[in-house]
């Protein structure tokens, strides 16, 4: 096979030489060819190797349905394996390789697998490499995944950026065919928003690969026509590159738009792609066909072509295939491969046709070439490239013909995959010979070739009237477009999915390495549904998805079983319709930028004062603030423990979430949701509050306080804060709509610090002044106040959570920096501290207080020791369910504190009990260690956890086994208070 | 005929035309001992393990369309048996022990692969979470490993450790975990199965049951009613259906759960990788294909595809963990009807009829669970008690307040 | 999917979170094992469902939407509240 650039013609501009290089080697292009079309034009026949037998594999077809022609593109971080080399644009510097070779793709050592084939069979793995079993992973499968596989991924981040948008229309057409362009043209006309969305880098998808005259222009003419109108629209909207890969939900296709491929590297702030939703009340699919081949022997080699695309290359590139070019072709189409290629002066070895008549204009189409009627391609030959071609005819006599390449033409195929992505299947068609869209997604219409409507006047038609069918639909008024002249082509197609008397190996899928006797076999061991077929014979399912394997390889298994192909199957397809870089589905979520980063008011604040910070859900927070001189976090946290235990401490706590309750009913609502009474809450006082679910297991806890008669703030954990909002919604609109209150999230309009320590209170009278009383008496425990601090609306609780006498002091968001400065200033003679998350996870297990590791989703209020704030009564979320047998178990793991005996000893959260004596095994799990910590106070580290009958077992030892470090040490069960039990110091 | 090297290479000689079907495609009879319906993953192998083990060959399975057409054929193909809960670990574990087993239990190679599951924790809560989980594993006998960042690293250096949101702490490893070629589970079943009498029939849809005093003794079917001593169910996402044929309710919804497959690429993914920062897990197939997946849609589904945010959390959870798969494409998606229980956890029961049992609620866990579940399964028809690791596994459970939540969900299941 | 709400208009499906089951009604404070029936059991139909959603990126909004959990068309939106009242 020797392709060369044609001394005219093609849409490529010959004034814009490109250099590009492949395998190593230079070649030069033009502008708007593809790296298939200039690898043809360049004579480079071979490109790559196939997937099971590594044979040589040459340029197959033109479009996205490319199943041989795949290469790495592009080098380093850009490394683009199993690219399609017909669908890439060739731009300035582009880099190719081929792939699945070693050492080279003229010489590669794993074609030896060739030899191998009888073995290598459909589903040969499944009958052997079993024994014995340890090879497997050792031997066998290492094997097995050295030698499949395309291309090689680069193992570094991917440089560039990919973009989300959502657009919305009236109508969206997907192709700019011309089918596509006369839907776009009508709905525009007639005022509709349109979005016209064309894989292509130019628009007028077939028109531009044949010569056909529309109005009495050449296709590409009369679509520039129609584009220029378009684009004077401003209600249409032209998206190029840009193809739709799925049909979604309520009228939203997902899309990519290669905003940059098609460039060496992306130019400044642009992506180098686009993933659209494309929301649309109409659609019409216009996507067009793709030809059919028919299989036989040796069908696989380089310059076996489709037809099509052969005539894409001379019209729309100026390339012709090779030197002599043989038509075997089912049908009247590809006759005018032969025509073409002769009008542009290039030989035409023979055209084959197994009908044996055509009519006299197309026979006309082949001109003095030599015509085989009544006969078919049997086998094609030639190691590297294509040689010759045996014809056999009727009468069973053979003939062998010189040719570098065959165009091969069975039929055309509808793009109506699309319609079938909501799990209709499509429907075949005797008269049409292909299977056509059946029942369609909501709103979506399918015209044109598509449609299975080949001819240009039927695309145009059906254009037109789908278009106005959706512009009326949506209440525009119908346009009426001339009548268009076409040229008068002819599809009729005689049915041959495969030549049965082939001798050599016949391909059906191509890139997989399917023959024909796969499916034979198949169908031997009794993989007869169309999905058996493919999952045992991977047909189909390389990365063309079968686009121009799957209904041969139905045609095939149907003569096989003596049944009609629609009672053998037929095809759907599912997103995405081609393959979309899995960047582009993230976009910009990635990195830093996965999730949000929330951060409290006093965020900045912290960084400058070097605080160490820690994910808390997507919040940052200030996990420690080391000291200079202290280089490990014990240091560090120890020392802003004994700080807030022996003077004063503050740490933000912006991120607890908070919920604004008013209205009449806000007491009789919190008594429904919590466990424990609310409705008695004295105004300006807060109460610590547990909620359950409905099915009796603690949800979460927090203090809501009663800042007026019929105004209360409720706090949330950090992580559960939007989930008890919710809840919370759902009860008040779903279950008790008739109770009269109103709320809403203020977690981010307030900023919220605890103030801790013995000297907090002097603290906070220094930031208030003397005005403002905070004695035992006018703030004791659990007090609610709403201050004035500077003219700035203030809330102080006395609430404690350290085990200290503590407030939190919450301002509006914006003054929560100043606040937090604020703070330190007036403790500066205090000795005050900023401290954070981990401090504070000390003190509170120090304190024996349940946080996250204990409420896990699976703990009851019995089991955090907190039964006895379940009402009695009152009705309430969860206290139905709670009393169920199984959560009343006393045997249940309970809340105790630990400690270890050998006090150096370390524990570990996640560590299992066992008795004493026990032996490490399941039978004898008691539960296991939540949380632990250092505690300065006491010296030794600390736990709480969840034992069986724990709250019997104070002061038994038992051991905590930790088998995953190596640990198994005695530890002491003690309750789960382990400093100031008496709670003397928080009513200091 | 025995399926090895030899057969292969004796049967290469004469063009592979002696192969006989991999099982007997069945016409339905009158009645049988017991009636499977579902040829999925686990009604076949609770066939063979009927026929096998509890010497019960006199039974049909009964497959509506294509045998392997449910959630066997539409999965990620990760094996493993990490779990936390005492009701699970034996379980899973057996169905581990019977993976390790297949193969030669089956004559056919269904490729299990034990190339080491990993799960990556972000934060110490995490990370207290997963030693919690692998010191209840190896309680349990099971093999579980903790691995510090560094070690990770070691194993996976691709993995975003320097620019991440939520920077990768470490992980637990199971190293017996792995993948297995899923359809291939479906058919080496049915071969056995098939073999040792049990009749598979495609395209048979159970449209009703057959009831008399109260007792369930068989089913009508799109090719007539059948009868039957016993009727089991194994029909994943079309439990509430089947059961509602039968008047019961289950405390199940139906999901879907998607998952993708990326274009063919020469090895990059040694083993199973489970993102703990978002919805993500990762293998590659011995084709070549990355294999990943995420969360289901989280909303009821009967329809096996699913929408586009699911595809877009699943490949941002993707990228946030190995930003090398920007360029690579995503090829192909599916969708799998998920039973999804009130607590995570499957129920293998009797039911509240005389002569129904039941095997559903399977959540994400079903394909893992495949051995496992059919011999337990294939224990409470033949016996009518509990198989020993599945005691946990019963439908009085919610009554009774004995919930298996391994994530503490709760009763809301799109959230397990 | 898209969801058109009441209140803000149609949105993506992302705005929301799903509960399920509409059909579900809580029980009387003493109404016992009618509560499991309550928690745990759903119908879980194929076909046209009631269910609820939660406009949390929005107006916060419990709706009762009616879709086909085979095809997911939606045929009604409204607010719970309504419903509830109704």
């Amino acid at each position: 096979m020797s392709g060369r650039r044609l001394a005219s013609g093609g849409l490529i501009n010959r004034a814009a030489p490109v250099r590009f290089a492949f395998d190593g080697r230079d070649f030069a292009g033009f502008a708007g060819d593809t790296v298939a079309s200039a690898l043809l034009a360049n004579g480079v026949g071979l490109v790559g190797r196939s997937f099971k037998y590594h044979r040589p594999r040459g340029v197959f077809s033109a479009g996205p349905e490319e199943p041989n022609a795949l290469v790495e593109l592009r080098n380093g971080t850009r490394r683009e394996p199993n690219t399609k080399a017909t669908t890439a644009e060739l731009f300035a510097g582009l880099v190719a390789r081929s792939q699945n070779r070693w050492p080279s793709l003229a010489f590669d050592v794993l074609a030896i697998n060739q030899l191998a084939s009888p073995i290598f069979v459909a589903g040969f793995y499944y009958k052997t490499f079993m024994w014995p079993a340890v090879l497997w992973e050792k031997l066998y499968e290492p094997l097995i995944r050295r030698a499949a596989g395309l291309g090689k991924a680069s193992v570094e981040t991917d440089p560039d950026s990919y973009e989300k948008a959502t657009a919305f229309c009236d109508v969206l057409v997907i192709g700019s065919g011309p089918a596509g362009l006369m839907a776009a043209l009508t709905a525009g006309r007639a005022g509709a928003r349109v979005i016209v969305a064309e894989e292509d880098f130019p628009l007028g998808g077939r028109l531009l690969a044949e010569t056909y005259e529309i109005d009495g222009m050449p296709g590409a003419a009369w679509t520039a026509g129609v584009e220029a109108e378009l684009r004077a629209l401003p209600n249409v909207r032209i998206m190029r590159r840009t193809v739709v890969f799925g049909v979604y939900d309520g009228g939203t296709y997902g899309a990519l738009e290669r905003v940059s491929d098609h460039l060496a590297v992306p130019p400044p702030h642009q992506p180098r792609q686009r993933l659209w939703k494309l929301v649309a009340k109409r659609t019409v699919l216009a996507a067009g066909a793709i030809e059919r081949p028919v299989v036989f022997g040796g069908n696989d080699r380089p310059g076996v072509m489709l037809a099509s695309a052969v005539r894409s290359y001379a019209n729309r590139f100026g390339v012709a295939a090779g030197e002599r070019i043989a038509v075997f072709t089912t049908g009247d189409d590809g006759w005018r491969t032969a025509g073409d290629l002769l009008a542009q002066g290039v030989t035409v070895a023979a055209v084959i046709d197994p009908r044996t008549e055509v009519a006299p204009a197309v026979r006309a189409l082949a001109g003095g070439a030599e015509v085989y009627l009544g006969a078919m391609v049997r086998d094609a030959h030639g190691a590297h490239g294509l040689r010759r071609i045996d014809v056999v005819r009727a009468d069973g006599s053979s003939v062998s013909i010189a040719a570098d390449v065959l165009a091969v033409s069975g039929g055309w195929n509808p793009t109506a995959s699309l319609a079938t992505h909501h799990g209709a299947r499509t429907e075949w068609s005797d008269t049409k010979l292909a299977f056509l869209p059946g029942k369609t997604p909501p709103g979506l219409a399918v015209a044109g070739a598509a449609a299975g409507n080949f001819t240009t006047a039927e695309a145009l038609a059906d254009g037109v009237r789908l278009g106005n069918e959706a512009a009326v639909a949506l209440g525009f008024t119908a346009t009426s477009i001339a009548a268009i002249r076409t040229s008068d082509e002819s599809f009729a197609v005689a049915p041959l999915f495969h030549v049965a008397a082939a001798r050599t190996k016949a391909f059906v899928d191509l890139q997989n390495d399917v023959t024909v006797k796969d499916i034979a076999l198949a169908e031997r061991e009794g993989f007869r549904s169309v999905e058996h077929l493919k999952r045992y014979t991977t047909l189909g399912m390389a990365t063309d998805q079968g686009k121009t394997s799957n209904v041969n390889g139905l045609a095939i298994m149907a003569e096989l079983t003596g049944r009609s192909i629609p009672e053998t199957g037929s095809t759907r397809s599912r997103p995405p319709h081609v393959p979309v870089a899995i960047g582009a589905f993230a976009g910009l979520h990635k990195g830093l930028d996965f999730k949000p980063t929330r951060l409290p008011a006093s965020h900045g604040w912290a960084v400058a004062r070097g605080a160490v910070f820690v994910e808390t859900g997507q919040w940052l927070r200030a996990q420690w603030y080391p000291q200079p001189g202290e280089t490990d976090w014990l240091t560090s946290v120890t020392r802003e423990v004994k700080a807030v235990r022996g003077g004063a401490g503050i740490c933000d706590v912006s991120t607890l979430g908070k919920i604004a309750l008013e209205g009449p009913d806000v007491g009789a609502f919190l008594d429904r949701v919590y466990a424990n009474m609310f409705s008695t809450l004295p105004v300006g006082r807060a109460r610590y509050g547990l909620m359950l679910r409905e099915d009796g297991i603690v949800m979460d806890d927090g203090t809501t306080a009663r800042l007026a008669d019929e105004r209360f703030v409720m706090s949330t954990t950090t992580i559960n804060a939007g989930k008890v909002m919710q809840h919370l919604e759902f009860c008040h609109q779903v279950l008790w709509p008739e109770l009269d209150l109103d709320m809403v999230s203020v977690t981010e309009q307030w900023a919220q610090f605890a103030v801790a320590g013995p000297s907090s209170r002097q603290l906070l009278q220094t930031l208030f002044g003397p005005g403002v009383d905070l004695s035992d008496a006018a703030v004791p425990y659990m007090a609610a106040r709403e201050l004035q601090l500077d003219s700035i609306p203030a809330r102080l609780f006395r609430l404690s959570f350290s085990g200290e006498l503590a407030y939190e002091i919450a301002v509006p968001a914006r003054f929560g920096a100043a606040l937090a400065g604020a703070l330190v200033t007036a403790g500066a003679g205090l000795g005050v501290v900023p401290y954070g998350t981990e401090a504070l996870g000390v003190m509170r297990v120090e304190k024996g207080h349940v946080a996250g590791n204990e409420l896990n989703g699976t703990s009851t209020a019995g089991d955090l020791g907190l039964g006895r704030m379940l009402s009695s009564k009152k009705d309430f979320i969860g206290r139905t369910m709670a009393a169920r047998p199984g959560l009343v178990d006393p045997a249940r793991p309970a809340l105790v504190g630990l400690r270890p005996v050998d006090r150096a000893q370390r524990l570990r959260a996640g560590a299992h009990f066992l008795a004493r004596d026990a032996k490490a095994e399941a039978a004898n799990d008691a539960g296991y260690m939540t949380s632990v910590v250092f505690s300065p106070e006491l010296g030794h580290w600390i736990g709480l956890g969840l034992l069986a009958n724990g709250p019997q077992r104070h002061g038994e030892i038992i051991r905590a086994y930790d088998a995953l470090r190596g640990e198994d040490i005695a530890v002491e069960v003690v309750p789960p208070v382990h400093v100031d039990p008496e709670g003397v110091r928080l009513r200091g | 005929m025995r399926n090895s090297i030899f057969s292969l290479a004796l049967n290469a000689l004469s063009g592979h035309k002696h192969w006989q079907p991999t099982w007997r495609d069945a016409e339905p009879r009158a009645a049988y001992d017991v009636i499977i319906i579902g040829g999925g993953g686990h009604g076949l192998a609770t066939a063979h393990y009927l026929a096998k083990i509890y010497g019960i060959t006199n039974v049909a399975v009964l497959e509506k369309s294509w045998i392997g057409s449910g959630n066997v054929g539409r999965n990620t193909t990760i094996v493993r048996s990490n779990y936390l809960l005492p009701g699970n670990i034996p379980f899973y574990e057996l169905s581990m022990k019977l993976w390790e087993g297949l193969e030669q239990d089956l004559n056919y190679n269904a490729m299990v692969s034990q190339r080491g599951v990993l799960n990556l924790f972000h934060s110490d809560g995490q990370r207290d979470g997963y030693v919690r989980r692998g010191n209840a594993m190896r309680l349990h006998g099971v093999d579980a490993e903790l691995l510090d960042q560094a070690a990770v690293r070691k194993l996976y250096p691709f993995l975003d450790f320097d620019h991440a949101r939520f920077p990768i702490q470490g992980g637990l490893l199971q190293k017996r975990g792995g993948t297995v070629r899923h359809d291939a589970v479906a058919w080496g079943y049915a071969k056995t199965a098939s073999a040792r009498g049990v009749d598979i029939v495609q395209n048979c849809e159970v449209r009703g049951f057959i009831v008399e005093d109260g007792q369930v003794v068989g089913v009508e079917t799109s090719r007539g009613s059948i009868r039957a001593g016993k009727v089991g169910m194994a029909v994943a996402g079309a439990s509430s259906q089947v059961a509602a044929m039968a008047g019961l309710k289950l405390p199940i919804e139906s999901h879907v759960l998607q998952a993708f497959v990326s274009e063919g690429l020469k090895p990059l993914i040694p083993g199973v990788i489970t993102f703990g920062a978002g919805h993500f897990y990762i293998s590659q197939s011995d084709k070549g294909g990355l294999v990943f997946g995420g969360d289901i849609d989280g909303y009821n589904s009967y329809a096996q595809r699913g929408n586009l945010p699911v595809v877009e959390d699943v490949c941002e959870g993707g990228m946030a963990l190995m930003p090398m798969i920007g360029r690579l494409r995503l090829l192909r998606s599916w969708g799998g009807l998920m039973d999804m229980s009130m607590d995570g956890s499957p129920i293998i029961d009797r039911t509240p009829i005389s002569g129904l049992y039941l095997n559903a609620g399977w959540c994400y866990g079903g394909f893992k669970a495949t051995p496992a579940s059919g011999l337990s399964f294939a224990h409470l028809l033949a016996t009518d008690t509990a198989h020993e690791t599945a005691k946990a596994y019963r439908l009085d459970r919610f009554a009774t307040g004995h919930m298996l939540d391994e994530k503490g969900q709760g009763a809301q299941p799109n959230l397990h | 999917m898209r969801i058109d709400c009441p209140f803000c208009g149609s949105r993506e499906i992302v705005e929301f979170s799903y509960l399920g089951d509409a059909g579900v009604q809580r029980p009387a404070p003493d109404a016992g094992s009618v509560f499991t029936d309550y928690v745990y059991l759903r119908d879980n139909v194929a076909g046209r469902h009631r269910e609820y959603w939660y406009h949390g990126s929005g107006c916060h909004s419990w709706l009762v939407v009616e879709r086909d959990t085979r095809s997911h068309e939606i045929f009604s939106v409204d607010y719970a509240h309504r419903e509830t009242v109704r």
